[in-house]
């Protein structure tokens, strides 16, 4: 038996638990409740402001959070692969820690000290506590560029008469861009469609797309439930298509 | 300067990170309901939390079991379809190849809700009754591509002829894949099991969605719910700590160890 074979079982299982389900989605998503082909789900999604400001809402939130995120994970995942800064690997650990634990649990935590310190629930505290959530996802893959980057680029630079600063926009920044998209991919679809994390973080007061998503499939609204999701899938395309150096952000992560 | 400066950034962030995490565990050493208000030194939320005896249910004991159960069982899955898989896909060329690491890529880039609600979907399509298993195949399906990416990099280091080698010197398949080709790829395996697991912990949304209606309650599920009903159960602090103080015990032997490792090499 050839060993490229051994592949058949997975692309099976990938068949029936991936490839269909994302087709079924496109499916229901077309589709009145009595099986008919039609566009009513797609053209109620813009003409419902609900959804449509939800959306708004959604894209906001997540590309704020998305560069925060690199704003502040930047510096820390470039100090913290950089030997003269930082030595121990303890600091290290402590930043990929969070990631091992659940997130509704640490965003409950956040949840309860803003509910302790008095500060009431609303945009600002669901911006903070997302930032919290998702700051070690974006830290993570840039770490991980950073500290496997050969310092003898770094060197030449500088024996050919860069100033650190240059040597930092020039060379560093562009190679480590496959942690940045892999951490912007782990940051930015995850805020749209978070559910549980923006209902905690707000008291219900802000709905992010993936609580309208949940709360359409659970009332049986299966068929604008797909239609939501569909539309989701659509802007994942689109976001993935500008990471185009994908298998090399996927490898960052591991 | 520039280092007490870069020390200084790193450990503001980590206090503002690690906040709430340690008022919750300074918390889970009084009995109040609500977080801020100390009523006086006392382990009583841990006595409940191991009896079972608890002011609300009883059901977060089971919630915990449920999870690793789910955990270790859809990691173990993981784990061998996806090294089998990974040993395929590397010997797969061109198009198909490329085909393949992009399906395998879909699970990972997908947001849970929609791997939830397609899951959903299909379940519901396939008229298959949700419950234990729907929940185990859907952690599946997302935690396979964590080992195929895992073990990947380990068959390209390895000579493809030692295999070869094993069977031309008379070792059965099975015999040339337990004793070459696993021990060869056992590091990448392990890792790959040990994120399948953690991603299988960390699942709130595919869970939710694939769970059924047969009351079947995971940790992440179970404090969703519980938070909804207004309020955290106590017990649920305790229960946070020890989890907490678990992982960072474990983390720091993983490191040693692999720092350890790396020091015999050198």
């Amino acid at each position: 038996m050839k060993r490229s074979h051994w592949s058949i079982p997975y692309v099976v299982f990938l068949a029936i638990f991936v490839v269909l389900p994302l087709l079924l989605v496109m499916v229901y998503a077309f589709q009145d409740g009595e099986g008919h082909f039609t566009l009513a789900n797609i053209t109620r999604f813009f003409s419902d402001s609900d959804a449509l400001g939800t959306f708004a809402v959604s894209l906001e939130v997540a590309i704020e959070n998305t560069l925060i995120c690199i704003l502040i994970g930047y510096p820390a995942a470039w100090i913290l692969a950089n030997k003269d800064l930082n030595r121990s690997a303890v600091t290290i650990i402590l930043f990929i820690m969070p990631m091992w634990i659940n997130a509704l649990m640490r965003t409950l935590a956040t949840a309860e000290i803003f509910n302790m310190l008095g500060i009431p629930l609303g945009k600002g505290t669901l911006l903070f506590g997302m930032v919290y959530d998702y700051l070690p996802f974006m830290i993570y893959p840039i770490y991980n560029v950073l500290v496997k980057l050969d310092r003898s680029y770094l060197e030449a630079a500088q024996d050919l008469g860069a100033t650190p600063w240059k040597v930092f926009w020039k060379v560093t920044v562009p190679l480590s861009m496959p942690g940045v998209t892999s951490g912007v991919l782990m940051v930015f679809m995850p805020t749209v469609s978070t559910f549980a994390i923006s209902e905690f973080l707000t008291n219900n007061k802000i709905k992010l797309f993936g609580t309208i998503i949940q709360e359409n499939i659970n009332s049986s609204m299966w068929n604008y439930g797909a239609a939501l999701a569909f539309i989701m899938l659509i802007i994942i395309g689109i976001t993935t298509m500008f990471s185009d150096d994908n298998e090399n952000a996927e490898e960052a992560l591991i | 300067m520039k280092k007490i400066l870069a020390q200084t950034y790193i450990w503001i962030l980590l206090a503002l990170l690690y906040a709430p995490l340690i008022l919750i565990a300074i918390f889970s050493f009084t009995e109040s309901r609500v977080l801020g208000s100390w009523t006086g030194f006392s382990t009583q939320l841990y006595a409940n939390l191991f009896s079972g005896q608890m002011q609300e249910s009883g059901s977060l004991l089971a919630a915990v079991k449920n999870t690793l159960l789910i955990a270790f069982v859809s990691a173990t899955v993981s784990m061998i379809l996806g090294t089998v898989a990974a040993v395929g896909l590397h010997n797969l060329q061109g198009r198909k190849k490329q085909a393949l690491s992009f399906l395998n890529n879909i699970p990972m880039i997908n947001p849970d809700v929609i791997t939830g609600v397609s899951l959903f979907l299909l379940f519901v399509f396939l008229h298959i009754s949700q419950g234990f298993l729907t929940v185990i195949l859907a952690h599946i399906s997302f935690g396979t591509p964590y080992v195929v990416l895992s073990v990947l990099p380990k068959l390209r280091q390895m000579n493809p002829n030692v295999y070869e080698a094993a069977l031309d010197l008379g070792a059965t398949p099975a015999q040339a894949l337990w004793k070459v080709l696993v021990p060869q790829l056992r590091p990448g395996m392990v890792s790959g099991f040990i994120l399948a697991f953690t991603m299988s912990l960390d699942d709130f949304a595919v869970t939710f969605f694939t769970r059924g209606t047969i009351g079947l309650e995971t940790l992440s599920t179970y404090i969703y719910a519980d938070a909804r009903k207004g309020g955290l159960t106590p017990e649920l602090r305790a229960l946070m700590t020890l989890i907490f103080l678990i992982i960072l015990i474990l983390l720091i032997i993983i490191n040693v160890r692999q720092a350890k490792m790396q020091k015999a090499n050198e």
